[in-house]
């Protein structure tokens, strides 16, 4: 039953990610709307297969990589979703469901285990901790794919060549403002994940900060994103400098989930999470 | 002997400005032309066009060599000039090129700057003028018009020859969108006082932008055109302090040196907290250094870096044209096949047509209900239906036949076809 609903999501999210690319090369509307519609049927199927998770699981399905992955693919679709009815930016979705897609792959190539879960997951703490990160991750995700195509556009027009993204792509304004706006909000949201984080911790293990390198890792993500959104509203850091700052704080924020989580980490990492379950 | 439509203009290919402006365009040189047309016992109907950089004359007429003569001196009547001087300078197409015309001129195709917008209205204006005030328009050139509004309509919906920049303000303008999300509520600084400043804030005022503030040496005119944009004059010593609070600047003075140094810009970037800076230079020579381009969040586009847009933006049109080429091709043909129904004979063939095939789907409808007939008693029915549509159609083909050389007779074709709807195939029209 899972398997299903997850493999209907993946072929809807991977056809409409096929969509959104013909768009951007097309430039034909029709190409977008049906790509949206598309996806809107896989986020809702990816959200039904969440939720038998949950309570096949009896906790958030957050506690491997592979579920994790889906779990990060699912947030970045539904704030791409949320989005694209904000701002109707939709040249947005070709930039954003690819990496949407390659997490759900991914997450669908790992082989599956079996596994009892301890009574210690299955806490309230767990999903607010973990939610709170990926959605202010999937955030994030815009962000930086605002960067991207501001730095793209920018160097269209500051050398006057007009690629052929210089018509696809939207106003400098319309991005750096996109990218401010994604900032402002995935801040409070990691800031959320790491204060519940470090209550759940406590409540769990003990004690709310253990020097873990994913702590750490994740403090110094934090950090870096607590410097942008600084320079940002005080400075009155815009454009260029901005997008290159959201782009290495990106760049530490995918270490600090890639690297700690795979390998560095102490309990944080899946590794000892399923020793912590079995 | 069928009808022919005709087209007499001049554009502004094919005559120079000087005499262009004789025929002045406005609307009581119009009216004389309709009304000229309408008094013409050559001329059926008549449409007559009139802008700045075109002058036509639409006609549908069964004589066209004496009509001809009448359009050609009431042209030499409106321009108060002689035919032979004017003669070189006109073209004259007859039928499907005229319909071709008529098409390309509704769809932007044939005006000085390919794809600009206003054509289509000045055109609707003409034919409202021709059609509701003058009553010079008759069945023929009310579906011309019709179409050629449809033609235009698909035009620009189905190419992209509207899209693209073609003016050096346009590109300006287009360029400013790549910036700034929209120009509502922008500030711009117009520096010097020249006549293509002028247009550039024309155009920029066109699109939106909230103030507009002038600089120029001579605060006179200055002023002068503060007021036509309802602005405000500034001094020239006062340049740097206005840099802080617009968004974008347009220069064309006559300087010899830069009048916005680089230290200038850098200086008031901090100040204007990293807020995008748009600077369009179109003085030669340049009046802004070209290294503030460099400096982050400003982009400085001078004369040429806009000249290579307008190019890139015409080779794109280029590629555009030949597809609303081939759409005005298209309609043409479909109005041709229209005008051809306009003869009695086919009208009238449709009509018998369509009525025997009514007679002969309600008989086999009939047939089953009413039981075993003999052989003599369904032949009895059919010469019984056949007589009675013979008997009705009577009177109105005798009528359509006795039209077919009168004046009215298009209206009647054209009422006959509708009333029994024969032209199935093309509702939309």
């Amino acid at each position: 039953m899972a398997e299903i609903l997850y493999k209907i999501a993946l072929f809807l999210v991977l056809l409409s990610t096929g969509g959104f690319i013909l768009f951007i090369i097309r430039q034909d509307k029709k190409f977008f709307r049906w790509s949206y519609k598309i996806l809107f049927m896989g986020f809702i199927f990816h959200t039904l297969f969440l939720v038998h998770q949950y309570y096949a699981l009896g906790t958030a399905p957050v506690i491997s990589l592979k579920s994790t992955l889906s779990f990060f693919s699912w947030c970045i679709v539904g704030v791409y979703l949320f989005y694209q009815i904000r701002f109707g930016l939709m040249v947005l979705g070709s930039f954003v469901t690819p990496l949407a897609s390659i997490l759900m792959i991914i997450s669908i190539a790992i082989p599956g285990v079996e596994y009892t879960i301890k009574p210690i997951l299955k806490s309230a703490w767990l999903i607010i901790h973990v939610g709170t990160v990926f959605i202010g991750d999937a955030l994030f995700v815009i962000t930086f794919a605002a960067a991207i195509m501001y730095l793209i556009q920018e160097h269209h027009i500051k050398t006057k060549t007009r690629g052929s993204f210089y018509t696809r792509l939207p106003s400098l304004e319309t991005l750096d403002s996109i990218n401010h706006h994604s900032l402002m909000y995935g801040f409070p949201f990691l800031t959320l994940g790491m204060i519940s984080g470090a209550i759940y911790a406590q409540y769990a293990l003990g004690s709310y900060w253990r020097w873990d390198p994913k702590e750490v890792w994740s403090l110094i993500t934090w950090l870096a994103y607590a410097v942008l959104l600084h320079e940002r509203l005080a400075v009155g850091w815009r454009g260029r400098r901005a997008a290159l700052m959201s782009i290495v704080c990106f760049c530490i924020l995918l270490f600090t989930f890639l690297v700690g989580s795979l390998w560095l980490s102490d309990y944080h990492s899946f590794d000892n999470l399923e020793g912590l379950i079995r | 002997m069928t009808v022919r439509i005709v087209n007499i203009g001049m554009n502004h290919e094919s005559a120079p400005v000087e005499l262009r402006e004789c025929m002045a365009n406005n609307r009581e040189s119009s009216s004389l032309a309709l009304s000229c047309m309408r008094e013409s016992e050559w001329i059926k109907e008549g449409l007559f066009l009139s802008t700045c950089n075109r002058v036509e004359a639409i006609y549908t007429t069964d004589y066209p060599e004496e009509a001809r003569k009448t359009i050609l001196s009431m042209l030499s009547m409106l321009g108060n000039i002689s035919e032979e001087r004017f003669m070189p300078n006109i073209y004259i197409y007859e039928d499907s090129e005229a319909l071709k015309h008529v098409f390309r001129v509704a769809s932007s195709l044939d005006s000085m700057v390919v794809g600009e917008p206003q054509i289509l209205g000045q055109i609707k204006e003409a034919y409202h003028q021709a059609a509701g005030v003058e009553k010079t328009t008759g069945v023929i050139l009310n579906r011309l018009m019709h179409r050629a509004f449809h033609v235009a309509k698909r035009v620009k919906t189905e190419t992209g020859i509207s899209e693209a920049a073609v003016s050096i303000s346009y590109a300006a303008v287009e360029l400013a969108k790549k910036i700034y999300y929209s120009l509502e509520g922008k500030k711009v600084l117009l520096v010097g006082a020249g006549e293509m400043a002028e247009l550039a804030a024309r155009h920029l005022m066109g699109n939106g932008i909230e103030s507009l503030i002038v600089a120029n040496r001579s605060f006179d005119k200055a002023v002068q055109i503060a007021d036509l944009f309802r602005g405000k004059a500034v001094f020239f010593e006062e340049i740097e302090t206005y840099l802080l609070e617009v968004d974008i600047v347009v220069t064309s003075t006559s300087s010899m040196d830069f009048v916005i140094p680089y230290d200038m810009v850098r200086n008031s970037l901090r100040k204007r907290r990293n807020h995008p800076l748009f600077f369009i230079d179109i003085a030669v020579p340049r009046d802004v250094d070209p290294r503030v381009n460099r400096l982050e969040n400003v982009y400085l586009y001078d004369i040429d870096d806009l000249k290579k847009v307008v190019n890139e933006n015409t080779a794109q049109r280029k590629e555009e044209a030949i597809k609303a080429e081939r759409i005005v091709q298209e309609e043409v043909i479909r109005f041709e096949k229209w005008l051809k129904t306009l003869d009695v004979v086919p009208t009238i063939t449709a009509l018998k047509d369509k009525i025997e095939s009514i007679r002969k789907s309600e008989i086999e409808k009939s047939l089953p209900a009413l039981g075993d007939l003999t052989p003599s008693q369904i032949r009895a029915i059919d010469s019984l239906t056949e007589s009675l549509i013979g008997k009705i159609m009577n009177d109105p083909i005798v009528v359509l036949k006795g039209k077919a050389d009168g004046r009215s007779r298009d209206i009647y074709l054209d009422v006959t076809r509708k009333l029994f709807s024969l032209d199935k195939d093309d509702k939309n029209a």
